[in-house]
């Protein structure tokens, strides 16, 4: 299972990459191969609120809906407008084009509170 | 003895199947799985059993008691031609009557092209992009599509305007629904600063036509959403509401050559924009493909729906309308545009020559002084000057502006071209037929289906005129054979539950849960306990229970099973302390979703009571009780029974359900009231279907069965199904574990059996390969992932049953030895005898693997189809011209 070192974690299988005061959110390896293959994401609304903890997204496969939770609080500066056509990029590369969206951080040190790479492989039995 | 005729196993093959299971006779084995506390210890008091023809003789002797009129009363309901080569070949097929809702698709192609034609009908005659493949009714789907507009509101808007001139049962289920969720409804056709959607009726319910374009462009610039209520024989002439602006098309296909049966059943329609269906309510039919690259039809999007979703779904509908709904798109098939046209425009000639007060453009319906007169495709010359109206005797000019008249073209794809002489219509019917699998080909084993004989003598009332020709809203004493049926129907039912009253209303499973807790919120009201609100659920409930719970208003809280699979008296508890306060409900399913009769049931209703909540129990299950226990004496205050899991309504492919509810004596009251009939408690809650009695005309098949049956058939069909589950649970147990088991180590009338121990094979394989054996797969993954859950009911025979055992335990030797058969599975005819064959097993393994197909074999006509690929690129209608 691919747990890159740079990125953060949450117990509920995303990860967050911090660009400059953005934090760029995704969900794991390990979430996108136990989802199986995804055929739709709904992203939260651009310019909307999202708070840590909380439900903002939901990712679908044919058999399950799963809901994101937003790492972090912030607003959404961006959404992933590529997985409406190619919602299996989230299988084919969850860390890279497979990303959801980007939120412009509210407090930075709640990146510091999230799980690090080890600290999540152990999470997940990895 | 019809009751023989109805249980499968002989007496012989009885006592042979109880040796297998451990128990000395039926009463011995009963008495071991049910716990003693909750058992009933007396007979039901119900008819002596009679013989078929002297019932089918009663029972139209009672129904001649309906007087049977011309109606021109409309609101919704109009007499139509239901086409003979329909009646006899659908309506009264059981290959398309017995079939289940179309979860394996592979063995439901027939229906689920019936149903994207259905699907294409809509879209085309409404002008909008995406259309379901059916709701309950009219009104409810007016009340969904509020749902819908409301779940699409962004800006905490909360009225919804409805127009006063929609059908009166619309209206009144449209506030019956916005009552509990907070939305304000005003009647009207304004909009308010607070208003995010609105719906209005085109043609109204008088009939009057009115141009909603500049309506709709005014709507949108305040964001907010038009729902128009339709009739899709005037869009044959009226421009389409997709093409004036309209965000949501809702109506009824009754006309399309459905009976009034008294109300129904009859299939609604809900078509939509391509860019909201993903809020779409109900279930609906994508084009996909299968392994071998053909196309091939499936349910698509099913994450919207509450058995993935639950308390987030987008409506708690499952059951829907799915034999009304193959009539209805077969009518359009039948007719094609042209004649659809044709009946429409010689209804509209004769409503000209009528002409209407209103000074408004109208369809069929005119209204002359204060009588409405609605028209329709039975409505003759005679008909016309028997109403007493001064009328032309010569042609009339249509009063409908060019600017409200329908210029684009629809039904044009081939289908609809091709089947207009009976020859071609009858071999397409049969077509389709012969691609799914139903109760005629084998036994059809879901858990928690109950997919039981549907006998011919309880079928046959369905189609006698005296049942289906009666207008819903005729004075209730020329439906003086209805009310007797209903009224001992009622009272078998309150025996058998051990209720005070029964509600025949509720049109489906789902909208029994609904209205049951509506009846409940009622009783908390009345005692001035209004804020409880909380309703308890298993985890392991069915995803219909904590959908209606939200609709309800209330807020669902988990309750957790133990590793047995039963409800986790410790947390029930805490649970119970922790909203003692707001406890509204507590929703059990009886026997278990997991097939067990819980030991704990009557301390599990004490909890519930003892902290001030109401306990609904939820009937999915009461096939396993019939005579033998009643949930209104072991602690249940409201129960749903699925009439057609238990009382022999047949699936119909996916309904149409009854789901009427029994309640004990503090709720009768609250039992739901219409706007149209008189009926209900003293203080009613509001209907929550459009017709008083639901679907009244499948009503006579559960009548029959009780009445074939009588108080002894009816307890020996419990005690057979449970003794029919046990023999294969027994029978299977060394091959694929029984996971859960309950008293004496017995299950109760299903059982769920354990897949996952396999490496390289998942249940889905197993399911598929049980289709190249002419079987359908129990049900799968529920209520546990990797498992299958097996529900043999009381009617298959002991050689069935074995039949089924057999073909599983050779798969499971299949799994060992060639586990690439399952993964291929199922195989086509096209598959097997193509000249190119490179896999590792022959074809004869492949197609031929048990003895009795070479007596039967059921071709499969696809191969596996492609769920990933057919949510991913969604089409929802037929192509278009070639």
């Amino acid at each position: 299972m691919n747990i890159p070192n740079n990125l953060k974690y949450t117990k509920s299988h995303e990860w967050v990459r911090v660009e400059g005061d953005t934090a760029v959110v995704g969900i794991t390896d390990h979430a996108q191969h136990e989802l199986t293959d995804i055929v739709y994401v709904e992203p939260p609304a651009l310019d909307s609120a999202v708070e840590a903890g909380k439900e903002c997204a939901v990712v679908e496969s044919v058999k399950a809906a799963s809901d994101i939770y937003a790492p972090v609080s912030g607003d959404v500066v961006a959404v992933n407008e590529q997985l409406g056509n190619a919602p299996e990029l989230v299988n084919k590369d969850p860390y890279g084009q497979g990303w959801l969206f980007k939120v412009k951080l509210r407090d930075p040190g709640q990146v510091d509170e999230l799980l690090s790479a080890q600290e999540y492989a152990a999470h997940i039995g990895a | 003895m019809f009751a023989d005729r109805h249980i499968g196993p002989s007496a012989d093959e009885i006592q042979h199947m109880l040796r297998v299971v451990g128990h000395e006779s039926l009463d011995a084995l009963v008495d071991a799985a049910i716990p003693a506390a909750i058992r009933l210890r007396r007979p039901l008091a119900l008819p002596a059993p009679r013989p078929e023809p002297a019932l089918l003789a009663d029972l139209k002797a009672m129904m001649a008691r309906n007087k049977i009129t011309k109606s021109f009363l409309g609101r919704g309901y109009y007499g139509c031609f239901l086409p003979p080569v329909l009646q006899r070949n659908i309506l009264e097929n059981p290959g398309w009557y017995t079939a289940y809702t179309p979860y394996q698709p592979e063995i439901s192609q027939g229906r689920l092209e019936a149903l994207l034609n259905f699907q294409t009908m809509v879209t085309d005659l409404t002008g909008l992009e995406i259309a379901n493949a059916s709701l309950l009714d009219e009104a409810t789907a007016a009340a969904e599509a509020m749902m819908m507009c409301h779940r699409l509101e962004t800006k905490g808007r909360n009225t919804f305007v409805v127009a006063p001139d929609c059908h009166p049962q619309t209206i009144a289920v449209v506030q019956t629904r916005a009552e509990p969720l907070g939305i304000n409804i005003v009647l009207g056709k304004e909009l308010t600063p607070d208003t995010f959607g609105i719906l209005v009726q085109y043609p109204a319910t008088d009939g009057a036509i009115y141009d909603y374009s500049a309506f709709c462009t005014e709507a949108h610039k305040h964001l907010a959403l038009v729902v128009v209520a339709t009739d899709l024989l005037a869009l044959t002439l009226l421009k389409p509401p997709g093409e004036f602006g309209a965000d949501i098309a809702v109506g009824s296909t009754q006309r399309f050559g459905l009976p009034l049966g008294y109300g129904g059943p009859h299939a609604a329609f809900f078509a939509t924009r391509d860019a909201y269906k993903r809020q779409m309510p109900g279930r609906l039919i994508g084009v996909s493909k299968d392994a071998q690259g053909r196309p091939a039809l499936r349910l698509a999007l099913q994450t919207r729906e509450q058995h993935i979703r639950r308390e987030k779904a987008t409506s708690n509908i499952c059951t829907a309308q799915v034999l009304p709904a193959v009539i209805a798109a077969m009518y359009a098939v039948w007719h094609g545009p042209d004649g659809l046209k044709r009946i429409a425009e010689r209804i509209h000639q004769f409503a000209c020559r009528i002409g209407s007060d209103t000074g408004l453009p109208f369809f069929d319906t005119v209204r002359v002084g204060d009588r409405i007169i609605a028209l329709d495709e039975t409505t003759t010359e005679e008909d016309l000057r028997a109403l007493g109206v001064n009328i032309s005797d010569t042609d009339v000019s249509s009063p409908i502006p060019a600017t409200l008249r329908r210029t684009t073209p629809f039904l044009t794809a081939p289908v609809f071209h091709r089947y207009h002489t009976e020859h071609e219509m009858l071999r397409y019917l049969r077509r389709l037929e012969a691609k799914d699998l139903s109760l005629t080909t084998s036994m059809i084993p879901l858990g928690s289906c109950t997919m039981k004989l549907n006998a011919t003598a309880e079928m046959m009332p369905v189609t006698w005129p005296e049942v289906g020709q009666l207008h819903p809203f005729v004075p209730v004493r020329n439906a003086a054979g209805y009310h007797e049926m209903f009224r001992q129907l009622e009272t078998w039912l309150a025996e058998i539950t051990g209720f005070a009253a029964i509600a025949l209303q509720p049109n489906a499973g789902s909208q029994g849960e609904y209205t049951g807790l509506l009846v409940i919120r009622a009783y908390h009201r009345r005692r001035g306990q209004g804020h409880r609100n909380i309703c308890l659920i298993p985890v392991s409930a069915h995803g219909t229970n904590p959908a209606s719970a939200t609709m309800a208003g209330m807020k669902v809280v988990p309750v957790a099973c133990d590793a047995a699979g039963n409800i986790d008296l410790t947390d029930l508890r805490a649970k119970a302390g922790q909203h003692a306060h707001d406890l509204a409900a507590l929703m059990v399913t009886y026997p278990s979703t997991h097939g067990v009769f819980e030991e704990t049931i009557t301390e599990v209703c004490r909890i519930v009571h003892d902290h001030g909540g109401q306990v609904y129990l939820d009937g999915a299950n009461l096939n396993a009780l019939v005579g033998l226990a009643r949930p209104g004496d072991f602690g249940a205050d409201v129960c749903h029974l699925n009439l057609h899991k238990t009382f022999c309504i047949p699936h119909g492919g996916g309904g149409p359900g009854m789901g009427p509810i029994g309640v004990a004596e503090h709720l009768v009251d609250f039992l739901p009231g219409h706007p149209v009939v008189n009926l209900g408690g003293e203080d009613p809650i509001g209907p929550v279907a459009a017709a008083p009695y639901g679907n009244a005309s499948v009503l006579p098949i559960a009548w029959m069965y009780i009445a074939l049956m009588g108080a002894a058939g009816l307890k020996r069909a419990s005690q057979v199904a449970i003794l029919n589950a046990n023999y294969i649970a027994r029978r299977l147990d060394p091959y694929f574990p029984v996971l859960y088991k309950g008293p004496g180590g017995l299950v109760a009338h299903e059982c769920i059996v354990d897949c996952r121990q396999f490496k390289d094979v998942q249940v889905e394989d197993i399911a598929k390969r049980l289709m190249d054996y002419g079987f359908h797969a129990p049900t799968m993954s529920w209520p546990v992932p990797g498992t299958l859950m097996i529900e043999p009911t009381e009617s298959e025979s002991k050689a069935e049953l074995d039949r089924f055992c057999d073909a599983m335990i050779a798969i499971h030797t299949e799994i060992q030895t060639t586990p690439a058969i399952l993964k291929n599975a199922p195989h086509t005819a096209a598959v097997v005898a193509a000249d190119q064959w490179d896999r590792p097993y022959s074809r004869e393994q492949a197609a031929y693997p048990a003895p009795w197909l070479r007596d039967h074999k059921y071709w499969p006509p696809v191969g596996r189809v492609d769920n990933v690929y057919g949510d991913r690129h969604l089409v929802c209608t037929c192509g278009p011209v070639a």
